[in-house]
């Protein structure tokens, strides 16, 4: 293989070099240091003229004795059954002390677009066994889900709360997670792995490491190669994988940073005018085939900086992901876990894993009713901030109240309470019923019939 | 103008120079802007878009990686055109007419590169059936014949650029797009097929003022905001409003004949739904399936952004083309926010001076001229047509003072604000009545007189004029509470009321509340107008507002909704309402 000596120029992480023979869009660049080592790079720009190289690691090191190979190839990742319980760098290597992978094939990690009329329509049920989740706002197999969350709230354990107790009831396939963190402090990285350890997910699990003092642009490859790695599970083995993608923030930021360092005409806040298609072409990877067994679920994390939902991060997530969760601080105040705000949350796919065949039939109209209750009951919190609470009319009192037991009842849960859709719905109707029952406007009479604790016969739940 | 072969004179041979992700450079190339170029080995599809001195900039409709400088290019001499004929309908294509199915069956489940598929199946027999005769004289668009697509008949037409001409000779039978159905005296011959670039709209011979509704079976949309068949609508709404529900239900519903939807840089899953749902929804009036007069345009986000460019004139082309046979064609564009990123993604890789927002100074006049080919129009052979465009927009942050927003209202006649508070409050559709619009009230007020009611143009105005009090009679009541407010304005917060969430509010997944027809919207409405005569009366004669709250029957009105024969309970309910009224009257 040719070796290049001619660096021309280094910015940030870009190499720059003058003249070479033709060299593919994309292609795998290795880097050879004076001291031998190599580092990864990756085609951006190329003519006759130049070439323009984005290095996966820090630069140290690289001058104009470097060595430039070029594979031509684009990135390949090997990947094989025995990943499951592997412990990997954000770039790909083994970083638990074991054996190499054997690779049973190698794939290209920008991954192709599914086609749209091959899809899949999914309609699995995944019970998470968090209330907020399952109750309103469902996630099915093969959606993408985010949780929108801000610095300092526990959205890394709602995350493995979820990674842990995720099941489609009633199903026995064999199911995975592929967990990709991305700039997260070491300390983060370890509570994610003890509690791996702890529930004995591991086994189950692959996980790719970058944190915060890796180099920030290997977080450019690392969802690419989790995806990957969760595609090859998914399609190739026919499990069903979650991918838990943390801290797409992070991701963000390193995806700026190279933007600058290209000189690009930067968009919103300085990201690159891209970052819409680049992330699609992350989130997108999860789905199902049709005809196939095996799908891709994801849910990816981010912090909103500042909070705030319209920062072009979660603003151009929202727009790509098929709803969100978003955590929110004043329930973390209150010490609610977990802090789910339910009312900026959305499940988009919601409606097609619900009702009689996928949940119960009554789901849907239990889930708009508590959330319509709990909404109004909401904004009279600001009402009664202002005219106090014996202004209020019966009913607006009744709402106010529901608010609070809805926070308090549904919301709230143990961190390792893991409630069945049953449950989940039952208590559902119990929060309901402390509401007159000409309020509850949205459900049909047949189903207040047959599941109003009022109506119902038997033995009450709770 | 046709699509013709242009002579292209090679000198040295054309070779890649550049590749910088989805925007490559040529050199040696003899080019026009707008040509259609076959890039590097594996002859990707690209097409021109800047010419600078002797660099040709081409932007590639498929993924570059792996593509070398001196590698070949060539011309096409073609505009980016799409096929047109027989074959459209059902079709579901990606943003360059390559229809999906064929992909899948050609690549896999995944869209690799470098395939090429035809639009229209060039092997499939239609049966022809002549309606001109040898000897009739012909104009451009004039039709010749029929064929029986699916329940729609597709009409055959002479190309909008041919020139005038007499048959001689007209064929009937089995013919493949492709073969000659009819020749001119002149030597001329036709197939069925017709190219056209997309780019370019078809001419017309007159566009006519929209005076006819387009009914979608909403009631916030016919009922408050109608758009006009040829009207352009804009539906603005932050994510998780319910924008993408809103517009699937306008293409299942809406009474056009024909429906073009097109997603645009839309989320694969979402696509699977429509994909999945269509084939089978029954169209409401001839229980056909609904993809029998549908063509579906998917473009998902991660699909290479050039095509995603591409896509909208693909689907407007089409439009135009059905709009021509003298069909009344929808279409939907979801979104144009992610297609104008597209241009902005583009324009930023060909180093262009941005303007707002990184958003090309050309933004607006792309987004006009597109707008500008819907409309209700006399054909070149002189029936009536028309394309409604219905786009979504999607403003970041939900902030509508975005550069596509405000350019799109610009153009647009009616827009229909989506609004995240009243989807958090589970209220859909979650179109805001105070701040949405529409400017084609006037022009069909004669249709409502003559088709609804005459009654029903004064008592829309009367629900608006509720719904108004209403919002300012909630500023008090945030302050004072309800009880403060004289008993008249109580009586007005519990009529709003009901106009808020028994007319207004629609469930699309309810089998009969998903469509409502404007006969109902009208009955619905005036029950409520009853409720609302009958509850000030009782005011003045002196019952209270929380004696008018406990009748029982005004709740019922809410069910009116989820009942397909609803004449006989609705007749009950007002008889109900009556007689509950005269016992509070003659009790007060």
């Amino acid at each position: 293989m040719k070796e290049y000596r001619t660096i021309n120029k280094i910015a940030g992480p870009l190499v720059f070099l003058d003249k070479t023979e033709p060299i593919g869009y994309g292609e795998l660049v290795n880097l050879v240091l004076a001291d031998g080592t190599v580092k990864r790079g990756q085609v951006l720009d190329t003519s006759d003229e130049l070439v323009v190289v984005q290095i996966f690691e820090t630069t140290a090191g690289i001058g104009k004795d470097t060595g430039v190979r070029f594979t031509g190839e684009a990135i390949k990742m090997p990947v094989g059954r025995e990943m499951l319980g592997r412990i990997l760098s954000g770039g790909g290597k083994p970083i638990d002390g074991g054996p190499e992978i054997v690779p049973e094939k190698r794939l290209d990690i920008t991954g192709a677009a599914i086609n749209p009329y091959a899809r899949g329509n999914p309609s699995d049920f995944i019970q998470t066994g968090v209330s907020t989740i399952d109750g309103t706002n469902t996630l099915v197999r093969g959606q993408k889900l985010p949780i929108f969350s801000g610095a300092g709230l526990p959205h890394n354990k709602l995350a493995l709360q979820i990674a842990r107790q995720a099941k489609v009831p009633g199903s026995t396939e064999g199911f995975a997670v592929v967990f990709a963190a991305m700039g997260i402090t070491k300390e983060e990285a370890n509570y994610f792995m003890q509690d791996f350890e702890r529930t004995g997910a591991l086994e189950h699990a692959v996980v790719f490491l970058n944190l915060a003092d890796d180099p920030a642009v290997e977080r450019i490859i690392t969802p690419r190669l989790a995806l990957t790695t969760a595609e090859y599970l998914a399609f190739e083995l026919g499990m069903h994988v979650l991918v838990i993608l943390t801290d797409m923030t992070n991701y963000c930021e390193a995806l700026r940073q190279i933007g600058a360092a290209r000189e690009e005409v930067p968009g919103r806040r300085g990201y690159p005018g891209y970052m819409y298609t680049d992330l699609a072409c992350l989130y997108e990877r999860a789905g199902i085939i049709k005809g196939q067994k095996g799908s891709v679920t994801q849910i990816p994390i981010l912090t909103m900086p500042g909070d705030d939902i319209t920062h072009p991060i979660p603003d151009l997530t929202g727009y790509i992901t098929e709803g969100q969760i978003v955590v929110n601080r004043e329930l973390h105040r209150k010490g609610i876990y977990p802090p789910v705000n339910v009312l900026p949350s959305l499940s988009r796919l919601m409606n097609l894993g619900i009702g009689k065949g996928h949940t119960r039939e009554d789901h849907k109209k239990v889930s708009d009713q508590m959330y319509a209750g709990y909404a109004e009951g909401n904004d009279l919190r600001g009402l009664v901030a202002i005219v106090g609470k014996d202004a209020l009319s019966e009913r607006d009192r009744m709402l106010l109240e529901f608010a609070d037991i809805f926070e308090n009842r549904f919301v709230r849960q143990g961190y390792d309470e893991d409630r069945t859709i049953e449950d989940t719905l039952n208590l559902g109707w119990d929060l309901l019923s402390t509401l007159p029952v000409e309020q509850l406007v949205r459900i049909d009479r047949e189903l207040i019939q047959k599941y109003h604790p009022k109506f119902r016969t038997g033995a009450k739940k709770e | 103008m046709e699509v013709k072969e242009k002579k292209t004179k090679e000198k040295k041979h054309a070779v890649l120079k550049r590749i910088a992700g989805p925007v490559v450079t040529a050199v040696n190339l003899d080019a026009h802007m707008y040509d259609v170029v076959k890039v590097g080995k594996e002859a990707l599809m690209g097409e021109v878009i800047k010419i600078q001195g002797d660099n040709i900039i081409i932007q590639v409709y498929e993924d570059t990686s792996g593509i070398r400088p001196g590698e070949p290019v060539e011309n096409t001499g073609l505009s980016l055109a799409v096929e047109l004929g027989p074959g459209l309908l059902t079709s579901i294509y990606d943003g360059i007419q390559r229809p999906l199915a064929v992909l899948v069956d050609k690549m896999g489940n995944f869209i690799e590169r470098g395939v090429s598929a035809p639009g229209l199946s060039h092997e499939k027999k239609w049966t022809f059936k002549p309606l001109v005769k040898s000897g009739d004289k012909l104009e451009a668009g004039a039709i010749l014949g029929e064929v029986q697509e699916t329940n729609i008949v597709h009409r055959v037409m002479l190309p909008p650029n041919a020139k005038p001409g007499i048959v001689k000779v007209i064929k009937s039978g089995d013919f493949t797009v492709d073969e000659f159905i009819c020749v001119l005296e002149d030597g001329r011959e036709y197939p069925m097929i017709q190219r056209w670039p997309v780019r370019v709209p078809r001419p017309v011979r007159e566009k006519m003022n929209p005076t006819i509704p387009l009914i979608t079976g909403q009631r916030i949309l016919d009922g408050l905001f109608p758009i006009a068949k040829g009207g352009t609508a804009a539906i603005p709404g932050p994510f998780g409003s319910g924008k993408t529900v809103t517009q699937q239900q306008l293409a299942k519903w809406s009474d056009a004949e024909i429906v073009v939807y097109i997603g645009c840089g839309e989320r694969g899953n979402e696509m699977t739904e429509v994909l999945t749902e269509f084939p089978h929804l029954e169209d409401p009036k001839t229980g056909k399936p609904l993809m029998e007069r549908t063509v579906l345009i998917a473009n998902t986000s991660n699909m290479p952004v050039a095509a995603r460019e591409a896509s909208v004139y693909t689907g407007i082309t089409i439009a135009e083309y059905f709009r021509d046979m003298g069909y009344d064609v929808s279409l939907m564009a979801d979104s144009t926010s992610r297609w104008a990123e597209a241009m902005r993604e583009i324009s930023s890789r060909l180093e262009e001076m941005p303007g707002e927002e990184g958003y090309p100074a050309y933004l607006a006049a792309r987004l006009s001229e597109f707008y500008e080919r819907a409309g209700l129009v006399k054909t070149l052979n002189g029936a009536r047509g028309s394309v409604s465009v219905i786009g979504a927009v999607s403003p970041p942050g939900g902030d509508f003072s975005e550069p596509v927003t405000q350019n799109t209202l610009r153009i647009v006649k009616v827009f229909w604000a989506l609004d995240a508070k009243l989807s958090q409050r589970r209220h859909f559709p979650a179109i805001n009545w105070l701040n949405s619009y529409s400017l084609y009230l006037e022009s069909l007020n004669d249709y409502y007189d003559r088709e609804v009611s005459p009654e029903w143009n004064r008592i829309r105005s009367w629900a608006m004029e509720v719904l108004q009090k209403e919002s300012e009679l909630q500023e008090i009541v945030q302050l004072v509470g309800s009880d403060a407010l004289p008993e008249s304005e109580q009586v007005t917060i519990e009529v709003a009321r009901m106009i808020r969430e028994f007319f207004l509010q629609q469930n699309a997944y309810d089998k009969v509340d998903t469509f409502c027809d404007m006969k109902k919207q009208y009955d619905m409405m005036k029950a409520i107008k009853l409720f609302s005569d009958l509850a000030y009366a009782a005011q003045i004669a002196g019952v209270s507002p929380s004696q008018i709250n406990t009748i029982k029957s005004k709740n019922e009105l809410n069910q009116i909704k989820f009942i397909k024969d609803y004449k006989p309970e609705l007749a009950k309910i007002e008889k109900e309402m009556d007689t509950e009224f005269n016992v509070l009257r003659s009790a007060a």
